[in-house]
């Protein structure tokens, strides 16, 4: 009977479409079970917000604007940057839990496994910006541009996120141990901080200035900032001056590095 | 193909397994004939390649040598017909433990690309089978460890596979869980599936199998049936003893639950 109805799910993307699904499902029957780490989890990015808007934002002064006209875009996109994290942390956990070790041994495709896990982590992704968007609205962050330029704003974040999804994959793969997750955790904030997610990369001694502007995080967090009309404190650098191109295309080649990367690393286990 | 005679469908049979790391030879021209039907035990001390040996004819490792064909496909040239094939239950339960057991069942029926209404249908079955139906709302974090256990075991058979691969499935499992899953394990055979176990309990060899293989660093030290191979040691011995209750038996006499004891008693001569 079972083979029967393994044979008749169509191959490739149809049947990553149908693990995506069936991952998003698991997500929301884990936030039903755990809901408490959930709402802490999405309250995090909220107390950075209160941190850097109230504590450190009195000293910030922005040119033409509010910081937190400033920050909140930048947090926007910090909050796609904490589900590389997360990512990490549900990879190692199924790797620990022995979950990992049972779809390996399903006949299942481990890309699609892997494919569905990045889609359905978008569903993540797009509560993580609505919170960090009412948290916005309600401590005076004001979005001037309209609907259209907002979701084309939303889009690009879910462009990173997909691409940070593929990162996180890859590291929950490699590292394998939950205890190694927190060493990304840590790490995450250097690479929120060495951007213009907070201040400007103009303030920063030159070297840093052009890591930091290049990071593909300062590309969408200035990306982000036009399509809302919000101030973005730019530099004369091309990166800066050319953010939207560099949100497209950032993630577009980290995906295409990532990806391989974590399908291969997938595979090569105990080989 | 070459080599290996075809055998029936639900048989495993592997000829001149061999896997190395490094210096160490884990596994040395290791061959296996498992009849179908049949539950055949792998014992041997920690390190001995019965797990390495299961996880080649898993598909989970690759041999550096040798060749292996499981429930009629090449676990190295067809992983995946053999992995549509096959039940595995490793030495740790993998489970979601956020999930409750019905929810976990759902889930990996429906990773196995199963219809939903089919998925949810195995689920239902599959608790009544193991005698999970009162836990199958509460999640697994929550279970005991002969529980997990059953569980486990019954994520592995969602697609009713022809042969199954248990590794030391009842280790750290308190006695009376083990014989929960002796129990479970029987039900199993009894359904026509080829088992194969590794152990390094000799009682749960002497339970299950009818075949027994005794592994020793990498290699076949002997095998044959139980009897056969108690037989290698010399002629029955006859000691009389006045038998008190074990600590074993005292465990599951004030422990388990009344099903659990029964086929204890029927078992022990």
């Amino acid at each position: 009977m079972t083979t029967a109805t393994l044979a008749a799910v169509p191959s490739g993307l149809a049947r990553s479409a149908r693990d995506a699904a069936t991952l998003t499902r698991r997500i929301l029957l884990h936030w039903k079970q755990r809901p408490v780490s959930v709402v802490l989890g999405l309250l995090f990015p909220v107390l950075v917000v209160v941190m850097f808007g109230y504590l450190f934002g009195g000293a910030m002064a922005i040119p033409n604007g509010s910081y937190l006209d400033f920050l909140i875009p930048g947090m926007l996109a910090m909050t796609m940057l904490f589900g590389l994290e997360a990512m990490v942390v549900a990879v190692t956990t199924d790797n620990a839990k022995g979950v990992t070790a049972r779809l390996r041994t399903m006949p299942v495709s481990a890309v699609s496994i892997l494919a569905g896990r990045s889609w359905a982590d978008l569903l993540n992704g797009i509560v993580g910006i609505v919170v960090m968007v009412i948290t916005g609205l309600i401590v005076g962050w004001r979005p001037d541009r309209g609907p259209l330029l907002g979701l084309a704003a939303i889009g690009l974040l879910l462009w990173l996120r997909f691409a940070f999804a593929w990162i996180g994959i890859y590291l929950g793969v490699l590292l394998k141990a939950p205890e190694s997750a927190i060493a990304v955790q840590v790490l995450v904030w250097p690479v929120g901080f060495l951007s213009s997610v907070y201040v400007s990369p103009a303030t920063m001694p030159g070297w840093l200035d052009a890591i930091a502007t290049w990071n593909p995080l300062s590309a969408t967090a200035t990306a982000v900032r036009n399509l809302y009309g919000n101030p973005t404190w730019s530099t004369s650098a091309w990166a800066a001056q050319h953010a939207t191109l560099l949100a497209l295309l950032w993630p577009a080649l980290l995906t295409i590095v990532f990806l391989p990367l974590a399908a291969r690393q997938y595979r090569r286990q105990d080989r | 193909m070459t080599g290996l005679a075809p055998e029936p469908a639900g048989g495993i049979l592997a000829h001149g397994l061999s896997k190395r790391y490094g210096d160490h030879l884990v596994l040395d021209r290791f061959d296996l004939s498992v009849e179908p039907g049949t539950v055949c035990a792998l014992l041997g001390p920690n390190g001995a390649g019965k797990t390495t040996a299961v996880r080649i004819l898993a598909t989970l490792l690759r041999p550096d040598a040798g060749q292996a064909r499981v429930a009629g496909r090449d676990v190295i040239r067809e992983p995946r017909q053999v992995r549509a094939r096959i039940g595995v239950v490793g030495q740790h339960v993998s489970l979601d433990e956020i999930l409750t057991g019905r929810q976990n069942l759902q889930l990996f029926g429906r990773l196995y690309h199963l219809r939903e209404a089919e998925a949810t249908r195995r689920a239902d079955e599959l608790l009544i089978r193991f005698g999970l139906s009162d836990a199958a709302g509460r999640p697994v974090a929550a279970y005991s460890g002969g529980m997990r256990r059953r569980l486990d075991l019954a994520v592995s058979l969602i697609l009713a596979p022809p042969v199954m691969f248990l590794d030391e499935p009842t280790t750290g499992v308190d006695p009376g869980a083990r014989l929960d899953l002796w129990a479970s394990i029987r039900a199993i055979v009894d359904g026509g599936t080829t088992v194969l176990l590794t152990t390094q309990y000799l009682e749960e060899a002497d339970q299950l199998a009818d075949h027994v293989v005794i592994l020793a660093a990498g290699r076949v030290a002997a095998q044959g049936t139980p009897d056969e191979l108690k037989a290698l040691v010399g002629p029955d011995r006859v000691e009389t003893i006045t038998r008190k209750p074990t600590l074993d038996d005292v465990f599951v006499h004030l422990t388990s639950h009344a099903s659990a004891i029964e086929p204890a008693r029927k078992a022990r001569p």
